[in-house]
């Protein structure tokens, strides 16, 4: 068995899973936000349910358009804030808060091997630290919040080998990118993307992040990391979880998989790869950066659940340090949770946002889909650093979206139009 | 169950953010929902489609975001099904979840233009395609599936099959 099948396999009490197979897992972690929790609660209602099977492994955390946005969006927080209390669930109040897959890994919630279901379709994001996690939508989340088991058909798994070492300025989401530019928005359709070679052996875990979390714009189930020192220092260090180094290795030997299938091996030298745009409005409509063909822009968005993190925020000010956002431009910078603002704060990163002329918002998954925070208007580009392009993502239906790093997204910002960012960095 | 109506044809990876705009996700109620049904695709679609109706597209139907409000619009506007070559998988479950009928059929997806009359079997997954006078086999259900559509969706089943399972 692969990496996913042993997990799926432990929490369906058999000894071995296959392809195809249709399983019911035990959950331990069922998530929801202030846009899919209010629906999933009127489900559970209607189930007949009375308390959630463990009030610990039901989180709730209210990011969408939050802080309320209008009195409709007040109204869902509310109904999600008062189920949440009422049950004595793991709730993330606005100011104590982030967007929800910045958040839960740092908060110690998602280990290795655990099954995670959110209503969310970048709950794959945590298959970083070698979890199991897929979305779905809010009657699945309701059955699994009141029974804690949920029905899978047990995906195929797709293995990508990443060769070499990545050259300057080529971060996970240049890989990601350039892998679903390549296999196209249904290319691991139903199926795992296992993402392993000695690229992600370096790859630093805040990387591994915007990887998994992009599985999604492929189709993919999950996204899926093996656990090595990387994953073990996070746990450790940044999520607080006190694991012995003894028990951390039996549980990387328990995840090996010499005999493991897969449906396919894709392989990929990086050496070749240099950063990469998403143009609209597919996030496979992949260029090179260096034929983006310096496309001019109006906003520029740094943040989100895929490059939210401290790591993305120290790469934009890189480039940010002592320059000015073009005049031509809005530049918003979003840190992905209130412990990610306060590091930035700390290490003088929003001194440097807020001096280059960058508008620097409070945790909100706000503009990625067109909520508040930096809505599009008609004829307007932005380059992101966000998941997704499609048609009226960030606002009007007739804006254009294009998706990046945060080093190119940053010089960008700098330039007033896409560029490499070797042209800015000095 | 049989339906009847007419074609609406769409392409390839229509996602959730254009069934319904995100701009419109600040309410849950399905009525308010279906009122923005397709809208960034194509702004007309409800006040052209008629109740019965059907939608059908390329591959990777319902691409994107978990919404389970796309295919709750979808069914609210009165869209008796969808027809495509393949479906995104969050968008699929969320359909059989919530009752509404998905068909996958490559074949029906090529022989079929916007306007044509079909006649839609559920039970036996039969398309007939009257305007045209050809009929197609949709791909089946595994069984499991089977048992939730007849059960009229994840909840029903849960409630029959797993009551044991919640308090």
């Amino acid at each position: 068995m692969n990496l996913s099948e042993r997990i799926l396999a432990v929490h369906t009490g058999k000894t071995e899973v296959h392809p195809g197979e249709f399983i019911n897992a035990r959950v331990d972690l069922v998530l929801s936000n202030d846009i899919t929790a209010p629906l999933a609660i009127k489900e559970f209602h209607r189930l007949g349910a009375k308390r959630v099977f463990d009030s610990t492994k039901v989180v709730m955390v209210p990011d969408h358009f939050v802080p309320n946005k209008d009195i409709p969006s007040a109204e869902q927080a509310k109904m999600m804030r008062e189920f949440a209390l009422e049950q004595g669930l793991v709730y993330f109040e606005v100011g104590r808060s982030g967007i929800e897959h910045v958040l839960l890994p740092e908060q110690g919630l998602v280990r290795p091997g655990l099954v995670i279901v959110g209503a969310d379709s970048h709950t794959c994001t945590y298959g970083a630290l070698g979890a199991f996690a897929t979305g779905m939508g809010s009657t699945d989340i309701a059955v699994a919040m009141a029974t804690g088991e949920i029905w899978m058909k047990v995906p195929p798994t797709i293995k990508f080998v990443y060769h070499g070492q990545l050259s300057q300025w080529v971060s996970g989401k240049d890989l990601i990118l350039y892998t679903i530019g390549d296999i196209g928005v249904d290319g691991a359709l139903y199926s795992v993307m296992e993402f392993t070679g000695e690229s992600m052996e370096g790859l630093p875990i805040d990387g591994r992040f915007t990887m998994a979390n992009m599985a999604i714009e492929a189709g993919a189930k999950a996204g899926i990391f093996h656990v090595d020192d990387k994953t073990y220092n996070y746990l450790q260090y940044v999520a607080g979880i006190k694991m012995m180094l003894g028990d951390f290795r039996s549980m990387e030997l328990s995840q090996a998989t010499d005999d493991a299938d897969y449906a396919n091996v894709v392989e990929y030298d990086v050496t070749k790869i240099e950063p990469q745009v998403a143009f609209p409005s597919l996030p496979s409509n992949i260029k090179p950066v260096s034929q983006s063909g310096g496309i001019s822009l109006d906003q520029v968005v740094i943040g989100a659940c895929t490059n939210g993190r401290i790591s993305d925020l120290r790469v934009a000010a890189e480039f940010l340090r002592g320059r000015r956002v073009n005049q031509q431009l809005r530049c918003i910078v979003i840190p992905g949770s209130q412990r990610v603002y306060l590091e930035a704060l700390k290490e003088g990163l929003i001194e440097v946002f807020i001096q280059a002329g960058a508008v620097v918002s409070t945790p909100t998954c706000g503009p990625c889909l067109g909520g508040h925070m930096g809505v599009l208007a008609a004829g307007e580009r932005c380059l992101s650093t966000t998941n997704r392009n499609f048609v009226g993502r960030m606002g009007s239906p007739q804006s254009e979206v294009y998706l990046s790093s945060p080093a190119v997204a940053a010089a960008s910002a700098v330039a007033g139009r896409i560029v490499h960012p070797s042209e800015i960095a000095s | 169950m049989i339906f009847r109506g007419k074609v609406h044809k769409f392409g390839s990876d229509v996602n959730t953010d254009v069934i319904i705009p995100a701009r419109y996700l600040n309410v849950s109620e399905p009525g308010e929902l279906a009122k923005h049904c397709m809208a960034d695709i194509d702004s007309q679609f409800t006040t052209k489609m008629v109740p019965g109706d059907i939608i059908m597209a390329e591959t990777n139907f319902g691409c994107g975001s978990s919404r389970e409000h796309a295919p709750l619009a979808i069914k609210d506007c009165g869209v008796s099904c969808v027809i495509a070559r393949s479906f995104a998988r969050i968008f699929f479950r969320n359909a059989i979840d919530i009752g509404m009928p998905l068909l996958e059929c490559a074949a029906a997806v090529e022989n079929s233009e916007a306007g044509d009359i079909l006649e839609v079997d559920l039970s036996s997954g039969e398309i007939n395609n009257i305007s045209k006078g050809k009929s197609f086999l949709a791909n089946p259900y595994p069984e499991f599936m089977l048992g939730i559509i007849h059960a009229g969706g994840l909840i029903k089943y849960t409630k029959i099959y797993a009551k044991h399972n919640y308090h």
